[in-house]
C-alpha cells in the first residue's frame, strides 16, 4: 500500500460519508447535536482537496496531512478524536514508501490507541472506540491466524459492524449523549456508524 | 426551516461580516473567524480568549471589548472551534501576561482547546491557563456522563474574570477568580421547542406543544425528562429547586440572579419567570443582590429560558459592577 492507495482509501470514506451524511447527521439528532454528518462531510472534502494538492509522497505523509486537516476543518469533539488517530497511524507508519498488511494494522492499532488517549473512551461507553476496537482486534487476530489481508480486512469490517449495532442499547457515558442517561439507548451511535465507514472504505479499497 | 439566511452553509461567515460592520470598535479576523479587541494585544494585561460553537450570541463574540474578552472564537453551529483559531486568537491577545481559556465543558470544547493550548505552548511559548465552566445542576456529575455542561455561568465568568484582568491581577489570579464564579454558580435550564440547526433544516428533536423539556443545555441536544406544560409559577419551582438543592446559596452578600432567554423567548415572559424566581428566592431565604434578565446565552430559536445563580462577596459584587463595554454588555463605561 503505497501513498496512492492511501488516498485511494481516503477518497472512498469521503464519498461514504459524503453520502450518507443525513443519515450521520440524523443519528446525531437523536442524541447529539445534529452535525456529525456536516461536520465530517466538510473535513474529509478538505482532506481531499488537499492531498490533490499537495499529492504527499509516503504512507505516513497522506496520514499527517490528513489528520492536520481534520484537526483543522471539523471542530466539535469528531475534529480532535479523528484527527488524533490520522496523527498517530502516521506517526505508527514510519518513512517507508509501501505499508503491508501487518503494517497497516500496526498503523489501525496506533489510532485506536491515539482515541483512547483523546477521548478517555473505554468499552460500552456507546462511541466510536466501540466499532473501532472490535475491528482492530479482528484485523490483528485474522493476519496472527495466517488469513490474507484481503480476508482480514473483511473480518475487521464485519467486526466494526457488529460493535456499530451493539451500541444501539448502550447508555452513553461520554460525550453529550451522555447528558441523555437512560434515554440514550435504543439509538445507534453516529461516531461507531462514521467508524464503520473507515473500514468499510478500507476493505472496498485495500489489499495487502 | 424558516430564517434570514443567504445560504445555511454560510451563517457563520455572514454573522461576522455583520458583526464587523456594525462594530468598527472590534477587529474581526475572517480567516480564522476571530472577533479580537481592536486595541489587542493590551500590554501587560492578561489576555481573555473564549470561544465555542456559533448560536448562542451574544456568547461569545458579543462579550468582546474592554472589561470582559479580549478575543473569542467562533465555531461552526454548535460545533466547538477548531485549535488553529484558538491559537491564532492567544497569539492577538497576548500581552505579555499570559492569556486565559475560558472553555464550556462540552466534550468538543475541551479537547479542541487543550489541543491548542499543547500547541501554543510548543510553539510560541505563551503561557495559558484554561477554566473550564460546569454549572448546569441537571446533568448528574459522574464517572457516567462527560461531567456538568458549561452554560450560564460562563456569562458571568467572562464578565468577573474580565473585570479583575482589567484590574491587572496576574494570570494565577485572574484563573482562580474564574474559578471561584464557577464554583459558585450553579444553572438550570428548560426548553418550549427544539431549534433548527441551519445546516440541519429541522428541528433538532421534536417536543409536542403540550410539553416541555426540562434540563437542556445549550446545543438542542435534549434534556433529561419531559413534563406537560405548566404555569410559569411552577415552572420557576423546576428549575430553582435543584439549584437551590445543589448549594446553599442563603447568607453571605447574596446572589446574581440571571435569567437567560433561549433565543425565542421574549423579554416579557422573562419577567414573569422572574417575579416567581425572585418570590421563591425570597421565600428561601436567598437575597438577591444583582439581576440580569435576557438572551445572553442562546441556543438558535430555541424557546424556553435557564436560570443561574451566583454566591457573590463584596469582591465578586465589585467586579461585576465595574465598567464594560462590548457589544452584548455594557455598563459604567
Amino acid at each position: 500500500m503505497n501513498a496512492a492507495v492511501l488516498t485511494a482509501w481516503l477518497t472512498e470514506f469521503a464519498r461514504l460519508v459524503s453520502s450518507h451524511r443525513d443519515l450521520l447527521t440524523e443519528l446525531d439528532s437523536a442524541i447529539g447535536d445534529a452535525d456529525h454528518g456536516s461536520n465530517l462531510d466538510r473535513g474529509m472534502t478538505a482532506v481531499l482537496a488537499t492531498l490533490e494538492k499537495e499529492s504527499p509522497p509516503t504512507p505516513a505523509a497522506v496520514l499527517k496531512r490528513t489528520g492536520m486537516t481534520l484537526v483543522s476543518t471539523v471542530g466539535g469533539a469528531s475534529g480532535p478524536l479523528y484527527g488524533t488517530a490520522f496523527l498517530r497511524m502516521a506517526t505508527a507508519a514510519g518513512d517507508d514508501d509501501t505499508l503491508d498488511g501487518p503494517g497497516f494494522a500496526k498503523a489501525l492499532r496506533a489510532a485506536l490507541d491515539g482515541v483512547v488517549a483523546r477521548g478517555k473512551a473505554v468499552a460500552g461507553d456507546k462511541t466510536m472506540y466501540d466499532a473501532l476496537a472490535p475491528a482492530v482486534d479482528a484485523l490483528d487476530a485474522a493476519l496472527a491466524d495466517g488469513q490474507p489481508f484481503d480476508e482480514a480486512i473483511d473480518a475487521a469490517l464485519r467486526a466494526a459492524e457488529q460493535g456499530r449495532e451493539a451500541t444501539t442499547p448502550m447508555v452513553a457515558r461520554k460525550g453529550r449523549a451522555s447528558y441523555l442517561g437512560e434515554r440514550s439507548a435504543g439509538h445507534q451511535d453516529p461516531g461507531a456508524t462514521s467508524v464503520t465507514f473507515l473500514i468499510a472504505a478500507a476493505a472496498a479499497t485495500l489489499s495487502g | 426551516m424558516k430564517k434570514l439566511i443567504n445560504d445555511p452553509a454560510n451563517v457563520v461567515p455572514d454573522a461576522l461580516r455583520g458583526i464587523a460592520a456594525a462594530h468598527p470598535e472590534l477587529r474581526v479576523d475572517h480567516e480564522n473567524r476571530l472577533i479580537i479587541r481592536g486595541d489587542a494585544p493590551v500590554r501587560g494585561k492578561v489576555g481573555l480568549v473564549s470561544g465555542g460553537g456559533s448560536g448562542h450570541e451574544p456568547l461569545h463574540g458579543g462579550f468582546v471589548g474592554p472589561g470582559m474578552l479580549d478575543a473569542a472564537c467562533a465555531g461552526e453551529v454548535f460545533t466547538s472551534p477548531v485549535p488553529d483559531q484558538m491559537l491564532a486568537a492567544t497569539k492577538a491577545v497576548d500581552g505579555g501576561a499570559g492569556v486565559l481559556h475560558i472553555v464550556k465543558n462540552y466534550t468538543g470544547d475541551v479537547m479542541n482547546f487543550e489541543m491548542a493550548a499543547e500547541l501554543a505552548e510548543a510553539e510560541t511559548g505563551v503561557q495559558v491557563v484554561s477554566v473550564v465552566t460546569d454549572d448546569d445542576v441537571a446533568v448528574q456529575d459522574s464517572l457516567y456522563t462527560a461531567g456538568r455542561r458549561g452554560v450560564g455561568v460562563t456569562v458571568l465568568v467572562e464578565k468577573i474574570a474580565g473585570a479583575g484582568a482589567d484590574q491587572g491581577r496576574s494570570l494565577s489570579e485572574v484563573a482562580d477568580l474564574a474559578k471561584k464564579v464557577n464554583d459558585n454558580g450553579r444553572s438550570m435550564g428548560l426548553a418550549l421547542t427544539s431549534c433548527t440547526v441551519p445546516a440541519a433544516g429541522k428541528p433538532t428533536f421534536d417536543l409536542p406543544d403540550d410539553q416541555m423539556e426540562i434540563g437542556i443545555g445549550i446545543h438542542g441536544e435534549p434534556g433529561r425528562r419531559r413534563v406537560p406544560l405548566a404555569p410559569a409559577s411552577e415552572v420557576a419551582e423546576m428549575l430553582v429547586s435543584p439549584i437551590l438543592a445543589d448549594l446553599d446559596f442563603t447568607g453571605g452578600d447574596g446572589v446574581i440572579a440571571f435569567v437567560n432567554s433561549m433565543g425565542a423567548t421574549p423579554l416579557i415572559e422573562l419577567y414573569v419567570m422572574y417575579n416567581e424566581i425572585a418570590a421563591i428566592l425570597a421565600k428561601a431565604g436567598v437575597t438577591v443582590a444583582r439581576s440580569l434578565v435576557g438572551p445572553y446565552i442562546t441556543s438558535l430559536d430555541m424557546a424556553g429560558c435557564s436560570v443561574t445563580l451566583l454566591k457573590v462577596d463584596d469582591e465578586l459584587l465589585r467586579l461585576w459592577d465595574a465598567p464594560v463595554n462590548t457589544a452584548g454588555l455594557r455598563w459604567g463605561a
